[in-house]
């Protein structure tokens, strides 16, 4: 984790110059910065794992961890989109429409009359492609909304957040599909050994976008994109194509990690997504794996590490038999905690 | 300085660093009461940070500031701090959707606010300073130069008895400049000390009487200003680098003419150019620069000189006309497709336009070309940005502690490098050059207007400078003079009179000039 400084994964070629004078001094101060940020979370982690085996014998057990895992897949891919939508500068706020949305459709069109589909009966392949679909095209009109349209980021993806989430109760009159087809399941559901499938993918889906975001052309003018666009227009980006490209990506993402979630519980339910307010979970990941709001900043370990934190304070809740009223409570003030934390040791300003 | 009595803003072995680099050493300076100091150096030389000390914001590692010969309050208590000096600094400090009135009590106003007494202090100072602008005035519906006044007004109600102006010209047409030093003046035939930190060593010799010259942090001269000539600042602005970039300086406008003349291709053909923009209109241009060329294009800031750059580099719109670009036409307002076609375009705001302030310095300067840097799946090697970006940094001379250092962190004149290399970077037919020397110190200068002469002359670029700065157009083959969006006259016969140049910007015809 600690191998890649995220301030080089940030500013490029990270490689200090030989000819330069001085420039050891900075270059170690600057290396530094970025080292405490990534350790930054390390220590936080290992408290609570530590509280956490304290508390409960089922804890450190290697199928708590895959149940982790799996819980935290899920959301990972979802922030694995938000952060990218931060990056450029945007905020999509929709994508726990899309992530309840997009699975609701699919199932919809592939399971029989019986489960509340549509009758259709759809191949459970053709409903992942649906899925698939049905997330680009939300993340197409929302690219195009925000970017050609000139509207607000934040009032667009609100709006469709409600639009998003009253179509996912309105096309099956608010019920619950269930007898989703093992294909359909298999990415949230399956796992190989004891590792979940669905971890798995997660875990290639950060690697991917975090190589992507580092050393493609694309990834990069992201960061351009997002730390000034003025500049990157100057510059010849094609930053409209870019700022379109990311809110189809993100909504992609959010659906798929829809579709880890339905695997998972084997039913899609009108609450999936939008009802359970797992938008607020999304960018708390992000920010406190240091994912600048204002754009241009940001990069997949910090990602990955604010989920596995917020997965882990979750699981802890959960095996403590805290009361139910005061789990929520419990939950959304570690949170705050840990995004005061990661903000006095992120040190990011203003 | 000349010790007239008390000095009213004396700082004395004044040390600031910053990390490993010494912004101040051992600065002493003092300011007094109806004098105009001018503050001369080099980007970099450490003026901000002194700036910055003088404004209350930053507190020196050692040394002291004193006021009227009591020490200074602590750093962070404006009030009292703005009591002795204010600061009108080079990014305006206005709020637009406020009043003057309010703007000029921002950050001062009673608990209780009694708008009454407000806009009648307010007009009692525009009045006794006479300053014409209303004090219920939407500050977004000033210009630029009525800001200023704002700004100059706002430090006054505090009682300020000593301002700092921080580059105030910058931003100012040629006629608003005079009026301004026509202000500060009056401030200071009024009793008011005056620290004026300029790059125009002109406006240096004409309103102040003592001048400071900061050189790598240390003040290197400080004397009354009728006692030095203009090479004596220029050599201890520069110091003993001087040497280097001053034959350079004389090269680049006698190989401008005296080369091989241009070639015939015409490189840019525009014609019959209209635009609308609140930068100032176009209204029918046509002009064509030929491989090689140099052509300048000057004028009053809202004549449209920025405009015409901007419509060319793809970066507005255009309302009208064509631009053709060896032949092909370019569509308006397209930035990415007038790169491909072959334009470079070098901003005239390189914070807004220039750079990608927390990138690295080779990711910038390769921001342009990373089509032709990267492999057949896209990727880009950081080792690679480096290796294309190193040729363009070192002819430049940019000074950065590696090519990773974000640019954000560079000096001025540095940002503006990494800004024109960035457009050197992808070989233009065409460069687009706005205002490319504005706020750069005059090493600096030499060094970006020599890139433009040699990417004309050895690369066949052809090199459209739009700037109002006169002395950039002393590289140009031939200047156009813009009147209200229209050509108003053109010289063709380099070296160009200044004067006459002058009188032509004000829409004056050249036979009454000569």
């Amino acid at each position: 984790m600690t191998s890649d400084s995220p301030t080089f994964a940030d500013s490029g070629p990270g490689t200090a110059s030989p000819r330069a004078a001085g420039g050891i001094g900075s270059w170690f101060s600057r290396a530094n910065v970025g080292l405490l940020r990534e350790v930054a979370l390390l220590p936080v982690l290992i408290l609570l794992i530590v509280v956490g085996a304290v508390e409960s014998p089922a804890f450190l057990t290697v199928s708590n961890f895959a149940g982790i895992g799996q819980q935290s897949a899920a959301l990972g891919v979802v922030v694995v989109g938000e952060s990218l939508i931060l990056m450029i500068g945007g905020m999509d706020l929709s994508l726990e429409g899309t992530y309840g949305l997009a699975p609701m459709v699919a199932a919809w069109l592939i399971v029989p009359v019986s489960a509340y589909g549509d009758g259709t009966d759809w191949s459970p392949y053709l409903g992942i492609v649906v899925l698939i679909a049905v997330g680009a095209a939300i993340g197409l009109l929302n690219g195009v909304l925000i970017v050609k349209g000139r509207l607000n980021g934040f009032i667009v993806t609100l709006g469709m957040t409600i639009v998003l989430a009253g179509l996912q109760n309105g096309i099956v009159k608010a019920q619950t599909l269930f007898n989703l087809p093992p294909v359909f399941g298999y990415l949230g559901a399956a796992s190989i050994g004891q590792v979940p499938v669905s971890l798995i993918v997660a875990v290639v889906i950060f690697v991917l976008v975090g190589l992507f975001l580092r050393y493609q052309r694309t990834g990069r003018a992201i960061y351009a994109v997002g730390g000034n666009p003025a500049a990157a227009r100057a510059a010849g980006i094609k930053i409209d194509r870019v700022k379109i490209g990311v809110y189809v990506a993100g909504s992609v993402l959010a659906a798929i990690g829809g579709l880890m979630e339905a695997g998972r519980v084997s039913a899609v339910t009108g609450q999936q997504g939008y009802g359970e307010g797992i938008i607020f979970n999304v960018f708390a990941a992000a920010v406190i794996g240091g994912v600048s709001l204002k754009g241009g900043r940001g990069n997949m370990i910090g990602a990955a590490s604010g989920v596995i934190l917020l997965g882990i304070v979750q699981n802890i809740l959960d095996l403590t038999n805290v009361s139910n009223y005061w789990i929520e409570a419990i939950d959304g003030a570690v949170i705050l905690f840990a995004l005061f934390l990661a903000r006095i040791v992120g040190g990011e300003s203003e | 300085m000349t010790s007239s009595g008390q000095a009213l803003v004396e700082v004395t072995g004044i040390e600031k660093r910053f990390g490993t680099t010494r912004a101040l050493h051992d600065v002493s300076l003092s300011i007094n009461a109806g004098r105009c100091l001018g503050l001369v150096g080099r980007n970099g030389a450490g003026k901000s940070t002194l700036v910055s000390i003088l404004s209350g914001l930053a507190e020196p590692d050692a040394g002291t500031v004193a006021f009227g010969g009591e020490p200074a309050p602590r750093v962070g208590d404006t009030a009292r701090w703005h009591e002795w000096i204010a600061t009108v600094f080079q990014h305006s400090m206005i709020v637009p959707d406020l009043s003057v009135a309010e703007n000029v009590f921002l950050g001062a106003t009673p608990r209780l606010v009694s708008w009454r007494a407000m806009r009648s202090r307010t007009s009692a100072i525009m009045r006794e300073w006479g300053f014409d602008i209303a004090a219920g005035t939407l500050c977004r519906d000033l210009s630029v130069e009525q800001l200023q006044i704002v700004e100059i007004a706002r430090a006054l109600a505090r009682g300020a008895k000593c301002v700092l102006l921080d580059e105030p010209t910058a931003a100012l047409e040629r006629d608003a400049g005079r009026r301004l030093f026509d202000r500060v003046r009056q401030l200071t035939a009024g009793g008011v000390a005056v620290l004026y930190i300029s790059h125009h060593l002109e406006e240096v010799f004409e309103i102040c009487q003592d001048v400071a010259v900061l050189r790598d942090g240390e003040l290197v001269l400080a004397a009354p200003t009728a006692e030095l000539s203009r090479d004596d600042l220029v050599l201890a602005m520069v110091g003993q680098n001087h040497q280097a970039p001053s034959p350079e300086r004389s090269a680049a406008p006698a190989a401008g003419p005296a080369s091989p003349l241009p070639g015939t291709d015409v490189v840019l053909s525009v014609e019959n150019l209209t635009a609308d923009s609140p930068r100032g209109r176009l209204s029918g241009v046509s002009l064509r620069v030929r491989a090689g060329e140099i052509v300048g294009v000057t004028g009053l800031l809202s004549a449209g000189v920025a405009t015409i750059g901007r419509v060319i580099g793809g970066a507005e719109d255009r309302t009208g006309g064509t631009v053709a670009v060896r032949g092909r036409r370019v569509p308006s307002g397209q930035r990415d497709v007038a790169q491909r076609a072959g334009v470079g375009y070098i901003p005239e705001d390189r914070h807004r336009e220039g750079f990608v302030p927390h990138l690295g310095v080779a990711e910038n300067v390769t921001m342009t070309i990373t089509r032709r840097l990267a492999d057949r799946f896209g990727l880009l090697s950081p080792a690679r940005r480096v290796a294309a970006a190193e040729p363009l940094t070192r002819r430049l001379s940019l000074v950065s502690s590696g090519p990773g250092q974000p640019v954000g962190e560079l000096s001025g004149g540095n940002q503006q490098k990494v800004t024109v290399a960035r457009t050197l970077a992808h070989e233009p037919a065409l460069i687009v050059a706005i205002t490319p020397t504005r706020g750069v110190d005059v090493a600096s200068k030499e060094l970006l207007l020599g890139a433009l002469v040699s990417a004309a002359r050895e690369n066949q670029a052809g090199v459209l400078l739009c700037s109002d700065e006169l002395s950039d157009l002393d590289i140009c083959d031939r200047v156009l003079v813009l009147v209200r969006g229209e050509v108003f006259t053109e010289f063709t016969e380099p070296p160009f009179d200044r004067d006459a140049l002058i009188v032509a910007t004000e829409g004056i015809a050249q036979e009454a000039a000569e």
